[in-house]
């Protein structure tokens, strides 16, 4: 599967020379990355590494100090980009049905009240069907379990048919059968409907068999490429700024510090601590 | 009117003029109060709808001092206080629940002051009892128009803003993503609580004004999964709370200790705190027997 | 402005001001805001109802402030918080309305239950609102440090044996203490500016949690203290003045801390920069 990322030509996101500052801390430093239509990228990053800024940024949420961000074409055009926040707690006390919360994903922004259509009713019904969520979907959203309102979050950004998905931490919190479940959903869709998925996640391994280009974030800027090319001992060496080792065990992979004492008199703590 | 109605409706009950105006101005406000309490309580912002109540007695009383209808000081206050609230507010819930609680300090000092001026300018009128604690059967019918209008403007609010104001109570990362602006949304709804507020404050009083706002919507959504569902619900809880608490308190002029009537509000509280525990009773059954069902499909 | 009559004033502003000043710092560390206000509103309909049956007020206050807390803590374990505390102090006020309606009471009685006589406290008055504050201070440094422990992490201090929700209603106990025994002095609804405003202050100039205590009560006695100064020179109700001199202590210290702020982040950048609202970082 990978290698798809060559054939390039319908490009859907191009991020270049991001920088970022905020309160006088530089949190991106000349990011520069472009993804495709169809292809799954991994955003890797430990926490605090700038992964959520970044997708604010290309959200348009945050205006970067330097650089510009390109949505397929147009400047940003926000319905062009499905969205799903990290950890929202959904209230259980809240008279919401799942397949409301997605139906709010076409018109949520619209003024007055919503009129029954048979039309929306559909495609909400084929949505539920495309995210495997049809048997709650009558279910108050609340009482779901983290995959499953997982499911219906990615259902509510991808009605709108955006050509690209961004999620932010969308496995953390979720038990290793549905973070399966919920990975191979975004690879199929990806694939079929030829929009490009970016996912940011602090652990790399449960992407590595869908993943088709990997951004790795550290110290604020980024490496890019394949994960063979990116997820290399010279490239995360260079990256880090400390000696790193890449260990693959079955079919794993590792991200060590190599010598702790370099990093230390560097004053560079954090590398050590957040690396995987 | 119906033979076995007769010993609970009280002779003159629907001729009574001041009664007339209770049951359509009661049953006005309760409507309002549903509709935009859902959307309170959903947005855990119980405390700031309580505070309003609290705070139009500042703008209440000042309006006894001047002579006006205190609806008028209600609306004038609370729309200010609101615009306070959203301009020192933080987002996060306990620094929101605090600057409430600093804007509540303050008006409570200046209702304060307004009541002493309204005491000491009358003693035997007892503006503080009849602003804190409202007076649904004085109200003079050449207000009606005037909450009618007040009312049309909350609920036109809240059902404009529908859809907005759902995605933005689930999650204002996932509003701001959709392209709503949530700054926007928020003082709308606000401008809606505080009309909310202080029609109900006239009517049944400032403090429990809280009552009909929080206590019927809070009810509703244990019944419905549906956002809409559970606002028409809110609005038929409060009409029937408080139509029956004016029924009630018509009919207890003839009850202990002396004849005085008791007052409407504390029927009116009474009944909505009472379907709230029932609620609450059924509503564990019921996610009980569900997650009873749950388990068994997952076994 | 020193007569007999107005030591005893002096002295229980002095007790109330102490007691809300230690209480207060949990209030706001808690963000239990709502519950202030909610205890001491309900706990009037105690007094009202007092007066019905002919006890001492501060009876009938200690009944309905204690029954409160235990209600909002039973109801707020199943049901949202702000709303079980919305919904008692309802059903309290609900009462209160009720008992007002058939008492005999005069306007300026109520009026001073709801926003406070403080002129109007007598010596024999006074001792039990010391007796009350001394429980109230021992009980809060008693549990001072499960109590801290359980506002700032309750998670981790759950799982350190400290119950949640048994902090919640030792907590609430003391809140409704520290009303039944400020109602009388400062009245119903400004106990609660007292409660919050002084401990809100407070933390804006200190990082220390026990620094911040300390000064929340200093912060608290200046306020008593000066509202009881203009109330006897103005002769206007010392509710007012505790409620705008509060307010004001609060935008100090928001003003203090936001001038602290943007030096220390214009030192770091070398120029001063509105920071950006509501960004996340991670």
């Amino acid at each position: 599967m990978q290698g798809r990322a060559a054939t390039g030509s319908d490009e859907i996101l191009a991020v270049d020379g991001i920088s970022v500052t905020l309160s006088g801390r530089e949190i991106l430093r000349d990011v520069t990355f472009h993804i495709n239509a169809g292809e799954f990228t991994g955003l890797i990053g430990s926490n605090g590494a700038g992964k959520t800024t970044l997708l604010r940024v290309i959200l348009g949420l945050i205006s970067p100090s330097a650089g510009t961000v390109r949505v397929e074409g147009g400047l940003r055009r926000q319905p062009l980009i499905g969205y799903v926040p990290q950890r929202i707690t959904l209230d259980p006390d809240m008279p919401l049905r799942a397949r409301d919360l997605v139906g709010l994903g076409i018109d949520g922004q619209r003024f007055g009240l919503p009129l029954p259509s048979p039309t929306r009713r559909k495609q909400v019904d084929e949505m539920l069907e495309a995210v495997d969520a049809t048997r709650f979907a009558e279910s108050r959203v609340g009482n779901l379990s983290g995959g499953e309102q997982q499911r219906i979050l990615i259902a509510h950004a991808l009605i709108s048919r955006p050509r690209l998905l961004l999620l932010d931490e969308p496995l953390a919190n979720l038990d290793i059968g549905s973070e399966q479940e919920v990975v191979d959903l975004l690879a199929r869709i990806a694939r079929d409907q030829r929009i490009a998925v970016l996912i940011s996640t602090h652990d790399m391994n449960p992407l590595l068999p869908v993943m088709d280009r990997i951004v790795y974030i550290a110290n604020g800027r980024i490496a890019t490429g394949t994960t063979a090319e990116v997820v290399s001992s010279e490239s995360l060496t260079k990256l880090y700024g400390v000696h790193v080792d890449v260990i693959h065990v079955h079919n794993r992979i590792l991200v060590v510090a190599g010598r702790r004492e370099e990093a230390l008199q560097h004053g560079d703590t954090e590398s050590i601590v957040e690396l995987m | 009117m119906p033979g076995f109605l007769s010993p609970l409706i009280e002779p003159g009950f629907f001729s009574n003029l001041p009664v007339q105006t209770a049951l359509v101005v009661g049953g006005v406000v309760a409507v309002v109060s549903g509709i935009v309490g859902t959307f309170t309580v959903m947005r855990g912002q119980s405390f700031a709808g309580h505070s309003l109540a609290d705070i139009g007695t500042a703008g209440g009383s000042a309006a006894f001092v001047l002579g006006i209808s205190p609806l008028f000081g209600f609306v004038a206050m609370n729309l200010m206080a609101a615009g306070v609230m959203e301009w020192i507010g933080i987002r996060r819930p306990r620094g929101r629940d605090l600057a409430t609680g600093i804007v509540l300090g303050a008006a409570l000092g200046l209702a304060a002051l307004f009541l002493y001026l309204d005491t000491t300018a009358s003693s035997t009128t007892g503006a503080t009892v009849n602003v804190l604690f409202g007076s649904i059967f004085t109200l003079p019918a050449s207000m009606v128009p005037f909450i009618a209008i007040f009312s049309v403007v909350a609920a036109g609010i809240v059902l404009v803003m529908y859809r907005p104001l759902i995605l933005t109570s689930v999650s204002a990362d996932l509003a701001i993503a959709q392209g709503i602006r949530v700054r926007l949304v928020g003082i709308g709804y606000l401008v809606a609580l505080a009309l909310a507020v202080s029609l109900s404050a006239v009517t049944i009083g400032a403090i429990l004004s809280t009552a009909l706002l929080i206590g019927p919507a809070a009810t509703a959504l244990r019944i419905t999964n549906r956002t809409g569902r559970a606002a028409v619900i809110a609005a038929g809880i409060g009409i029937i709370a408080t139509w029956l608490g004016v029924l009630l308190a018509y009919d207890s002029y003839y009850w202990f200790p002396n004849g005085g009537g008791w007052p409407v509000s504390f029927f009116v509280v009474t009944l909505i705190f009472l379907v709230y525990l029932l609620s609450q009773l059924r509503f564990r059954g019921h996610s009980a027997a569900r997650r009873r069902s749950t388990a068994a499909q997952a076994g | 402005m020193f007569s007999d009559l107005m030591l005893n004033a002096w002295g229980s502003a002095s007790i109330v001001a102490i007691v809300a000043g230690v209480v207060g710092f949990f209030i706001v560390l808690r963000g239990s805001a709502f519950a202030a206000h909610a205890l001491p509103n309900g706990a009037f309909a105690g007094a009202a109802g007092a007066s019905l049956i002919g006890v001492d007020a501060i009876v009938g206050l200690a009944v309905f402030s204690v029954l409160g807390a235990l209600t909002i803590a039973g109801l707020g374990r199943r049901a949202r918080h702000d709303v079980a505390t919305a919904l008692v102090i309802v059903l309290m006020l609900g009462l209160g309305s009720l008992f007002l309606s058939m008492a005999t009471e005069y306007a300026p009685e109520i009026y001073s239950l709801l926003f406070g006589e403080v002129l109007g406290v007598s010596s024999s008055e006074l001792v039990p609102i010391a007796v009350i504050g001394v429980v109230c201070i021992a009980a809060v440094f008693l549990v001072y440090r499960p109590l801290l422990f359980s506002s700032v992490m309750p998670e981790v201090a759950e799982a350190r044996g400290v119950g949640r929700g048994r902090m919640e209603v030792v907590f609430l106990l003391v809140v409704a203490l520290t009303t039944t025994m400020a109602v009388p002095v400062v009245g119903a609804l400004l106990i609660f500016s007292l409660l919050i405003s002084p401990a809100a202050a407070a933390r804006s100039f200190t990082d220390r949690p026990f620094t911040a205590m300390g000064l929340s009560v200093l912060i608290a006695l200046g306020t008593v203290w000066s509202a009881i100064a203009l109330a006897y020179l103005s002769n206007l109700p010392i509710g007012f003045f505790v409620g705008s001199i509060g307010a004001g202590t609060y935008a100090v210290g928001r003003g203090w801390s936001a001038w602290r702020r943007n030096r220390r982040s214009s030192r770091r950048t070398g120029q001063t920069r509105p920071r950006p609202a509501q960004v996340q970082t991670s």
